[in-house]
């Protein structure tokens, strides 16, 4: 009673209350809060229930939010409405919307794929799933028997995984650099963590781990070092507030008059900032740890990663070029041209010599950010459209086929080698048919997904005069085309070895995910009209 | 608005999936129910493709029975069908040949038995090897469905996507069916050219994906952006949509160079011989007498249609590169050792007088090449798969492993010599009158070029008399000696080709009459009459200078 009459009457000096829009933000605050709900199941349910329980609650927690994000979209939010929330440091827009349904979708199939446990063999009636019994105990050691024998389970990875998931969400969303930042570490951290929890091969997984986490540190390190000279640029580390402060009108605050302004600040910045969120793109030139990391990493968390890192990581890098810089444009767009070649080539190129089927997916997704980036160079409307579409399609595909990988497999548990998948076409064809269609639609083939983000992402480049980008595109697709087809000769044409892999059928968990992303495969190649409908009523950045 | 256009397209599609979803072939009756199925939807396909040539009429509107049902709006892109009169007899081509290709191809996609690939033992009763026969036929038709929409499609994106589509279905009928006789080294070789007819294809398809979307971007830009075919023709008709010279230039370019991978124009036609010597004698008419076809027809279309101005200034250089094909083909034909090689050769040349006509730019010569097309499809159709019974028969296709075999086999013998003689034009024979008409059509504009051409003819009669003196004549080898002749499927596979030939070489007007309107069409696309012709200089009146 009294402290309310005193704040009202206004005798006291009141600290403003953050205004927080908890509806709005809902799908992010119901990811966050599931995770720590995770976080408690996993410290007071009894072992054998913590499996079905973490699942089913990541499933529901995750379903939760995609209703919110779809509730959301029907209050028009995908497109016409657009709001800045939390004291304007989350814009809720068309972009934003549209990209948080992607991940959410994205993790609710990798969440499926972590839960896979037909694929191991049981252990004295326990069975496995693709991750360690133990993360502590040392890989070959007696404790990891003991841990194994016993049937303990990392079910951490689910709250762990909704943490990455919220954090992915609030990325592509973030309106200003400080909560891109967070938004960036909050997602990372599990990731490095995940990357190092392999029940298989875990020196290998711990390895990509430590991997991951260096250069990714180095590379929050540089975008929060740029967004400090912005800072000192703008006085601002809201992203509209940096455009008006490149554009002139915006007011000089005092204590930054010797900084604000400046040029240089300016362009390092930026630089900087790129290099942070091309890292997460996976762009070359900063595109190093992506084969080892994909290679070493679970296999689930492979394709959590692939899909939903890069669609949170270009909806970041959309945001930051479009609402930030389109006052500088004529400054970036040469340098981006540079990465996106190289990235398309580099990657297309190095794919071809690969032997191992996660490296080549590793180097095609390379590829695909240079893909992509060609869409971002666009700076038109389409251009965003379709990235979004090409990110919706490129995610779904790339899930499913990380799931299909974790299929194939021999005594010492995936057999990702290129030469022992040779005549998968002979023992199990609707594996390799299925397998196939992914590689087609990676490789752009028309009638699949893959052809119809391609040819908008082209499409809007071409229209944003980047011809030669175009042009350059279209030949590393070719030698794309090559190693996609190397993997389909080698599955239907080539002899099956003698002590090659067996198929393992799946659970309901990954057979759902691999059906599901059949369906977008060729729903997004044969139908796109909608989703194209939808990317394009979602492509407005609010400022 | 009629539906005949779409039904067309849709029932070898349909009849793909429905052969693909029979159950496995584990018993010859099953495997039997698998291949009359397919074989009644090609039919089915036939008729339809006869109703089209019916209801055509010649004297009407370019493009007839048009339908247009919204696909991709966000680009503009609708499923338009429509055909023209060189539309009609290709895809009366297609439709023909594709039931007598399954018919020829009976029994060449049965199960592995235990002398497989490799030596490796036979994956019996696996899924794979059950569902060969349903595979081949269901492949069969969806590269007839997917023929069938380039011929008709009035939409360039989705003539686009069916043309790069096509490869997917044509690349698992080279790579995984094709005469299982040769052990791993063969199966080596298959994958090979499988993969060579892939890559050369894509490559040419993305080239010209990036023309497409450089075309939608600058038709845009001028308020077209639209992909149907007859407003943006009936736009640079009027004016009101120009393309800039050095623009409509890398625009044909990349049209033309996705068109001449396919069609194929030398120095871009290697993938041809390794494609058609791997796979099996159907799979290869299939290749050259259908799908090949896409990429000339393409050219007169898209190429000449869309870029008049570009077509025009590069005519010269692809008649050179036609002419060259023209003779290499030939030449190399000649030397080959294996039958079906020489057939790919042989068509080399042959394309490159179909691609001759079309850039003479008179109307003889672009009806000639549109006749050509259809007459090459007949005539190697007919050659290349009595090739195929007598391969099969020997189990090589190495022209020195037969000798006499007329002796022991007369009929075969006697059908081969009547395919070999259509292939070197013998007059009488359909392909002559279209090879005539190219020829007479080229000189009017290049005098020079048309006679050197003309020597390509001289070098068909050597390869195909050679072939036939060497496999046919002679004294019979022992290895040949128990051949039996030609049974009555295969029987009836060839007489309808051999009856087609002969009435077309004697009465080709229906043909002519279809093809000719749209042929002057194209011209007053690209502005081109045909040259007057020359008079001999008339003697000065009165006759007598002294």
């Amino acid at each position: 009673m009294s402290l309310m009459t005193l704040a009202a009457s206004g005798n006291t000096p009141s600290i403003p209350a953050p205004q927080i829009e908890y509806g709005q933000l809902s799908p992010m605050l119901i990811v966050f809060g599931t995770a720590v709900v995770g976080i408690l199941l996993e410290a007071f349910l009894p072992r054998r229930l913590r499996h079905p329980a973490q699942v089913g609650v990541a499933l529901l927690g995750l379903a939760g939010a995609f209703a919110a994000v779809l509730v959301l979209a029907i209050q028009g939010y995908g497109g016409t409405r657009s709001g800045l929330l939390a004291m304007g440091s989350v814009a809720l827009d068309g972009p934003a919307l549209f990209l948080q349904g992607v991940i959410i979708l994205a993790s609710v199939l990798a969440v499926l794929s972590y839960a896979e446990r037909g694929l191991d063999p049981r252990i004295d009636g326990v069975p496995q799933d693709p991750f360690t019994a133990q993360a502590a105990a040392t890989p070959g050691g007696e404790q990891e028997q003991l841990a194994t024998r016993a049937g303990f389970a990392t079910t951490e990875v689910y709250p762990l995984t909704l943490f990455a998931v919220g954090g992915m969400l609030l990325f592509p969303a973030a309106n200003d650099l400080l909560t891109m930042f967070v938004a960036l570490e909050v997602f990372s951290l599990p990731l490095y963590l995940l990357c190092a929890l392999a029940r298989r091969r875990r020196l290998l997984s711990q390895e990509a781990a430590v991997k991951y986490f260096l250069l990714g540190s180095f590379s929050s390190a540089f975008f929060l070092f740029g967004s400090a000279l912005l800072y000192g640029y703008s006085g601002s580390f809201r992203l509209p507030e940096i455009a008006d402060a490149i554009s002139g009108t915006a007011p000089i605050t005092p204590a930054l008059a010797n900084t604000t302004q400046n040029d240089a600040l300016l362009l390092i910045g930026l630089a900087m900032l790129a290099v942070g969120l091309l890292f997460k793109v996976a762009a070359v030139p900063f595109h190093a740890w992506t084969p080892d990391v994909y290679q070493g990493a679970p296999t689930p968390v492979t394709g959590f990663m692939a899909a939903a890192t890069k669609v949170a990581a270009f909806g970041a890098l959309l945001r930051v070029f479009y609402v930030a810089f389109p006052g500088v444009r004529w400054d970036w767009r040469p340098v981006m041209w540079g990465v996106a070649i190289l990235t398309m080539v580099a990657g297309a190129v190095l794919a071809v010599t690969q032997q191992d089927v996660k490296r080549l997916l590793a180097y095609s997704s390379i590829a695909h950010a240079g893909f992509l980036l060609t869409g971002v160079i666009a700076t038109n409307r389409q251009g965003i459209a379709a990235v979004l579409f090409y990110l919706l399609a490129y995610a779904l595909v790339t899930l499913g086929a990380f799931a299909a990988v974790t299929l194939v497999r021999d005594s010492r548990g995936e057999a990702t080698h290129l030469s022992s998948w040779a005549g998968l076409g002979r023992r199990s064809p609707l594996l390799a048919a299925v397998f196939a269609l992914f590689l087609l639609s990676f490789a752009g083939i028309p009638l699949t997904a893959g052809f119809t983000g391609k040819f908008a992402v082209f499409q809007a480049a071409a229209a944003g005069g980047a011809i030669p980008l175009v042009i350059v595109g279209v030949l590393s697709s070719a030698v794309a085309a090559f190693f996609y087809i190397r993997v389909i000769v080698l599955m239907f044409f080539s002899d099956p070895q003698p002590n090659g892999p067996a198929v393992v059928i799946p659970s309901t968990a990954t057979a759902t995910v691999i059906s599901v992303a059949v369906a977008a495969t060729l729903v997004l190649g044969l139908a796109p009209q909608y989703f194209l409908d939808l990317a394009s009523k979602a492509s407005m950045f609010v400022r | 608005m009629s539906f005949l256009l779409t039904a067309t397209c849709a029932v070898p599609a349909v009849g793909a999936v429905v052969t693909a979803a029979l159950p496995a072939g584990t018993t010859e009756a099953r495997r039997r129910t698998s291949r009359a199925t397919a074989l009644g939807f090609s039919v089915a396909a036939l008729v339809l493709a006869a109703v089209i040539a019916a209801r055509f009429s010649p004297d009407g509107p370019r493009y007839q029975l048009t339908e247009s049902y919204s696909w991709i709006r966000a680009f503009g892109i609708s499923f338009s069908f429509g055909v023209d009169g060189i539309g009609a007899v290709l895809v009366l081509l297609t439709a023909v040949l594709v039931p007598l290709v399954m018919l020829a191809s009976w029994h060449d996609a049965a199960p592995d038995s235990g002398d497989s690939v490799a030596g490796t033992p036979a994956p019996d009763g696996s899924f794979e090897n059950n569902r060969r026969t349903q595979g081949f036929f269901a492949l069969i038709l969806a590269v007839e469905a997917m023929v069938l929409v380039s011929f008709l499609a009035t939409d360039l994106f989705l003539f686009y996507v069916f043309f790069e589509a096509m490869l997917i279905p044509l690349y698992f009928l080279i790579g995984g069916f094709g005469d299982r006789a040769g052990g791993p080294e063969q199966a080596r070789q298959r994958s090979y050219a499988a993969v060579k007819f892939l890559l050369y294809n894509l490559l040419g398809g993305l080239v010209m994906l990036a023309a497409v979307i450089g075309f939608y971007v600058i038709a845009r830009d001028q308020n077209q952006g639209t992909f149907d075919l007859q407003a943006l023709t009936r736009a640079i008709a009027d004016g009101k949509l120009v393309i800039d010279s050095s623009a409509e230039k890398a625009l044909f370019l990349g049209f033309f160079f996705a068109f001449a991978v396919k069609a194929p124009l030398w120095p871009l036609h290697t993938w041809l011989p390794n494609a058609m010597g791997e796979s099996t004698a159907g799979t290869a008419v299939l290749i050259t007498a259908v799908v090949d076809k896409v990429g000339t027809f393409a050219m007169l279309r898209y190429c000449l249609g869309l870029f008049p101005n570009a077509s025009k200034f590069f005519a010269p250089g692809i008649l050179v590169l036609a002419v060259i094909g023209i003779l290499y083909g030939a030449l190399l034909a000649v030397g080959q050792k294996d039958i079906k090689r020489l057939i790919a050769y042989a068509s080399i040349s042959h394309f490159g007088f179909i691609i001759m006509g079309i850039f003479a730019m008179t109307s003889q010569g672009q009806s000639g090449a549109t006749l050509y097309m259809v007459n090459h499809g007949i005539s190697t159709a007919l050659l290349m798969l009595l090739a195929g019974f007598l391969i099969s028969r020997r189990g090589s296709r190495l022209i020195a492993d037969f000798g006499g075999v007329q002796k022991v086999a007369p009929v075969l013998a006697g059908t081969f010599l009547i395919g070999g003689l259509a292939t070197l034009s013998l007059p009488g024979l359909a392909p002559f009158v279209s090879e005539f008409l190219v020829l007479v059509g080229t000189f009017t504009r290049y005098p020079a070029l048309g006679i050197i051409a003309t020597l390509g003819i001289v070098l068909a009669a050597l390869y195909v008399l050679v072939l036939y003196q060497r496999t046919m004549t002679g004294p019979v080898k022992a290895s040949v000696s128990g051949m039996p002749d030609l049974k009555a499927r295969e029987l009836l596979v060839a007489a309808p080709l051999i009856a087609l030939t002969i009435a077309l070489g004697v009465y080709p007007k229906p043909l002519t009459d279809l093809v000719n309107p749209a042929v002057a069409d194209t011209l007053v696309q690209v502005h081109r009459t045909d040259p007057a012709p020359v008079h001999p200089v008339a003697a000065t009146p009165g006759g007598v200078t002294k």
